[in-house]
């Protein structure tokens, strides 16, 4: 049997003063509720399963040339990432319960939480949730625990996966969700704040917005401040290389998808939910902290710290029923992080915008295709209008072997010919010549 | 330990009646049980609270317990020496480790405490 | 030893930059940039090897020593898992292909990996359809009671409360507070499992439903399972099951035949994916028949010509609970795994990991006080209260002695229920040997307890560090290096 290590010998032996037999180790479940065999094929060795998998994976189109982003992005990987994560010490191990043996885990979250302050330019980082969605829901509960008010403000600038995900949680409680509608592809600095009053806890923003363009909030933020509410920032790690970053406005609790930072796109998971905040909050914070210390002979030593703040000890009045969050994916951020490291951070981010805007250009050279924001700066993503329905163009240039983008009336109504193109450093000035010659040749 | 001139509950908060102030701790027993305090959270000043009330929490490495209010009546003053200082509170818990004081309007807002005996009696039971 | 950031050279690479091919074109305005550069590491990429390699010989992990953390399932995680969760055809799928026009047919592979799963838990469950979302225990718990939520508000129901036995996972109150729910806590019997009576006192209209771990975090049966499902059944409650333990009961007993409406299962537990040190996992959520149409959006469905495609149209849906379909690459793993063991695997599967949990606790019951002296499922929970009274010795300090004696220790003070607990869990893939020398290790702890207590205060000291001071990493809260 596979994965099991006793022979039936052994298994004898072991039962031997313990039970008659197997069956007597499962007499409390009432004979009745005893399960019948299994409707499930019988096992496959590793070559069969390879092969069946071998032939599902094969039908997937992972060949297309990729310039879909819409916050989950086809970025460069290096080889070490996946050497250093595939360390089984690492990927085998539980939840850093026993510092002792888990130094390895708890010195790479704790250098994981300093590298998202230093990419944010907060204070303090979490060991990560879920993903960048789960991120913006658990700031919206931090931010209700620390003003004690119950309104938020989202735009609809902000991820619109994210937003019907903040629905799907808030349901249930009370909570006064109040939608702004983007202004020309920018946060609805009007409307916003003429919703903001005295029961407001937090507006949630995006920058680089769900559009791709850029913006600074600053002045949001210290409105937002006057009247006691919060900034919540959904961010993109690879843009802070060169962006200003939501600790430079003055943002109160940043998240965001990690998913760039090193790990692939796997189909929707897993990725890395993002948190950082100031100091002043961390008690509210959700999620696993390391912490540092020292040890019995003064040595440096690391430890999960402010548990009292979670569900195995504070139970239902913890700040969040996280358990599990995604170390692995924390790690893979911060190896990644660390090989590209200071320059090659900024580099790639500027190659990323580089890329985008000679793409930008090349596309809005096309007859008939218009930039649909007008002129707004933008990172790696804009959007742009075309004669006819984005969905149609789109389905057409799959079939020429490239994913061009997202169409945005999926989510936006009144946006029938509006794509979301996405570039990405690994794509060559070769790839957007090929697609600005695919796009025109099929309007 | 056990003060004899306090009231108590039984969530372990101590409560000394002087006039119309209420100054609250939490008992020996509570600080024992928690083991090394690394945080207490406190009341707003100004906060009108009723019997029973959470107040506050007080924390340690592997531990936390809300703090209840032993009477009704609005915070006055809070230890903020404690936010710098939790372990105050296993070093003095009756004097230097006091978390609050609750200005009262009548006998009738701390109704239903513990005499030092009872509260004696009660650590016994439990 | 160093930090990453301590080792940072200036001017030092790690990974090379492909210059660009396009014209440099766009200066973004200025009030857009960050003021200096993010203050990474900069390191080469042997640098970043070392490091790495060096905090990894700083852990143990279920491949370096014997993990019977209770409740966790530490079980070996098969090598060949990993190896398909890279493929390209899946590891390089962006997934949001399935959104555009006949894109679902660009990633019929994919799908029918999620589809294959759903149907093979239903079997395995004994439910009618499952949801592949949640990405974790907890966070399939918080999809159960938000379905739970979904169906009463439904019915029109007005309901409060959830129920939960004081020998259930932690994560099951803040899970029912977080989605509105007041919580009432249930006791145990003297038998170690819930008992129906005082179940019976708490049932009234308000009660939205009953969570239950079962086994227990006791690692024991409830033989009342199907009397205490109808109880809930009979004020419209649902019987929830958290799953977390699922591994004891595989192909023995389905949780849909007990009677449970709603099941989380952790798949980074039961169906052997690797824990990566806290995450990622996957919770998928399995519910009957009646509570299908709340499930979240979308589900992967078969079509009569033989295609997968995702359903978005469902109106009762308690909505987006994860961007996407879960975490795929983690349900990926456990379809392998499912698929390896086959029907007569995930039977043996509970068959030695109960046997292996019982060998322990017959052979450790002289030496260490035991909770609850019956048989028990996958897991036995001891209590170093002897130990406390006669010399002083807590559970953590057995803990710390088990390091050094090359062992991850049980886990410990859970469940609370048991003074100085000790939850065992040796999981169905260790050997008879190994389970020897961990049971040698416990009764020499046992001895050493009496003879040289302050060795075992002073454990471990084997490891990179001693006991850190936790009290002072609260106290003095240094959580980055800025």
């Amino acid at each position: 049997m596979p994965f099991i290590s006793n022979t039936g010998e052994q298994r004898k032996e072991m039962l031997k003063g313990i039970a008659g037999g197997i069956d007597d180790l499962f007499s409390d479940i009432p004979t009745e509720l005893l399960a019948d065999e299994l409707k499930i094929p019988s096992g496959l060795t590793e070559q069969q399963v390879r092969e069946v998998l071998a032939e599902l994976a094969g039908k997937n189109s992972i060949d297309l040339t990729c310039f879909l982003g819409g916050g989950f992005y086809d970025h460069f990987i290096p080889a070490a990432v996946y050497s250093m994560i595939s360390r089984s010490e690492f990927y085998t191990a539980y939840t850093p319960y026993q510092p002792e043996l888990s130094q390895g885990t708890l010195q790479a979250i704790y250098e994981y939480q300093s590298a998202i302050c230093r990419l944010t330019c907060m204070e303090a980082s979490n060991a990560s949730l879920y993903d960048g969605g789960t991120a913006i829901y658990e700031a919206i509960m931090m931010a209700l625990r620390i003003t004690k008010r119950n309104k938020v403000i989202i735009d609809d600038s902000v991820n619109p996966i994210y937003r019907v995900m903040v629905n799907s949680y808030t349901r249930n409680l009370k909570i006064d969700l109040e939608v702004t509608q983007n202004s020309e592809g920018l946060a609805n600095r009007k409307d916003i704040l003429g919703r903001l009053d005295g029961d407001t806890a937090a507006i949630i923003l995006q920058n680089p917005n769900f559009f791709g363009c850029i913006d600074d909030f600053s002045d949001i933020v210290k409105t937002a401040h006057e009247k006691g509410a919060l900034v919540i920032v959904s961010c993109y790690p690879i843009s802070l290389g060169i962006l200003k970053t939501p600790g430079e406005m003055g943002v109160d609790i940043v998240t965001g998808e990690g998913q760039s930072l090193g790990m692939p796109m796997s189909f929707g998971g897993p990725y890395l939910g993002f948190m950082a905040t100031k100091l002043k909050y961390v008690r509210k914070m959700p999620g696993r902290i390391v912490g540092q210390t020292k040890d019995r002979n003064g040595e440096r030593a690391f430890v999960l710290t402010l548990q009292a703040r979670e569900q195995h000890i504070r139970r239902q009045k913890a700040t969040s029923n996280i358990c599990s969050n995604e170390s692995l994916c924390a790690l893979t951020a911060l190896v990644y992080l660390s090989l590209v490291g200071k320059e090659g951070l900024a580099q790639t981010a500027q190659l990323c915008a580089d890329k985008a805007s000679y793409a930008y250009q090349r596309l809005t050279a096309i007859p008939g295709v218009k930039a649909h924001f007008g002129a707004k700066w933008f990172f790696n993503e804009f959007v742009l209008d075309l004669p006819c329905p984005a969905a149609d163009v789109i389905a057409k240039l799959i079939e020429k072997g490239i994913a061009a983008g997202f169409p945005l009336s999926r989510y936006y109504s009144g946006m029938e010919n509006s794509i979301l193109i996405c570039v990405t450093e690994k794509r060559t000035k070769q790839q957007i010549g090929i697609l600005a010659e695919a796009l025109e040749s099929c309007l | 330990m056990i003060k004899k001139d306090l009231l108590y509950t039984s969530e372990h908060e101590w409560a000394r009646v002087e006039g119309d102030i209420v100054t609250v701790g939490i008992t020996d027993h509570a600080q024992e049980l928690l083991g090394e305090l690394t945080y207490v959270e406190l009341p707003e000043v100004g906060a009108e609270v009723k019997i029973g009330d959470e107040i506050g929490v007080v924390e340690s490495s592997k531990s936390a317990s809300d703090v209840y209010s032993p009477a009704e009546g609005k915070i006055i003053e809070v230890n903020d020496s404690l936010e710098d200082n939790p372990e105050q509170i296993n070093e003095e818990c009756y004097g230097e480790g006091w978390i609050c004081k609750i200005q009262i309007s009548g006998k009738e807002s701390v109704k239903g405490l513990m005499s030092g005996e009872e509260y004696e009696e009660f650590l016994v039971g439990i | 030893m160093k930090l990453i950031f301590e080792k940072s050279v200036a001017g030092r690479r790690g990974v090379g930059i492909s210059g660009s091919d396009v014209p440099h074109s766009i200066n973004i305005k200025k009030e857009f940039l960050r003021e200096g550069k993010a203050e990474l590491a900069e390191l080469s990429e042997l640098d970043v090897v070392r490091h790495f390699t060096e905090l990894s010989r700083r852990n143990f992990g279920v491949d370096t020593n014997f993990y019977p953390l209770g409740s966790c399932t530490m079980k070996y995680n098969p090598k060949v898992c990993e190896r398909i969760a890279s493929y390209p055809g899946f590891a390089h799928l962006h997934p949001l292909l399935p959104q555009l026009r006949m894109g679902g047919m660009l990633t019929q592979g994919a799908l029918s990996v999620v589809y294959q799963t759903d149907m093979l838990l239903r079997e395995i469950t004994g439910m009618d359809g499952f949801t592949m979302q949640p990405m974790a225990g907890a966070h399939g718990e918080l999809t159960g009671i938000m379905i739970m939520a979904a169906y009463h508000a439904d019915k029109g129901n007005k309901k409060t409360t959830v129920l939960i036995p004081d020998s259930g996972h932690g994560t099951n109150p803040a899970s029912a507070a977080i989605a509105g729910y007041k919580v009432v806590t249930v006791a145990t019997n003297e038998n170690g499992v819930m008992d129906v009576g005082a179940l019976k006192l708490l049932l009234n209209d308000d009660v939205a439903g009953l969570m239950l771990t079962c086994p227990n975090t006791l690692g024991l049966f409830n033989p009342d399972i199907k009397e205490i499902c109808d109880l809930v059944h009979s004020v419209d409650g649902l019987a929830y099951y958290d799953g977390a333990n699922l591994n004891a009961i595989l192909g023995k007993g389905r949780p849909g035949d007990f009677g449970f409406d709603i099941v989380h299962l952790n798949l980074h537990k039961t169906f052997a994916t690797p824990h990566g040190g806290g995450g990622p996992g996957s919770g998928p959520v399995g519910v009957k028949n009646k509570l299908l149409d709340f499930l979240p959006v979308a589900l992967v469905i078969k079509r009569d010509d033989g295609t997968f495609a995702l359903e978005y149209d469902r109106p009762k849906s308690i909505g987006y609970i994860a961007p996407f379909y879960g975490n795929f690459s983690v349900i990926l793993k456990a379809f392998v795994y499912i698929l390896m063991l086959g029907r007569e695997g995930l039977v043996r599967v509970a068959e030695n990991a109960v046997l292996n949990a019982n060998y322990v606790k017959e052979k450790l019951k002289g030496h260490f006080d035991i909770a609850y002296d019956r048989k028990c499922m996958h897991e036995c929970v001891f209590s170093a209260s002897r130990q406390l009274k006669e010399n002083g010795i807590h559970a953590i300090d057995i803990a710390k002695g088990l390091i050094d004696r090359g062992f991850h220790p049980p886990t410990v003070y859970f469940p609370t229920i048991v003074e100085e607990s000790m939850m065992i869990e040796p999981t169905e893939t260790e050997s008879k040997e190994t389970l020897d020398a961990f049971i040698a290790a416990m009764i020499d702890i046992a001895e050493t307890a009496k003879t040289d207590p302050d060795k075992l205060r002073q454990a471990p000291g084997s490891t990179p560090v001693s006991r850190p001071d936790e009290t002072a990493a609260a106290r003095n809260l240094d959580i980055a290096s800025l």
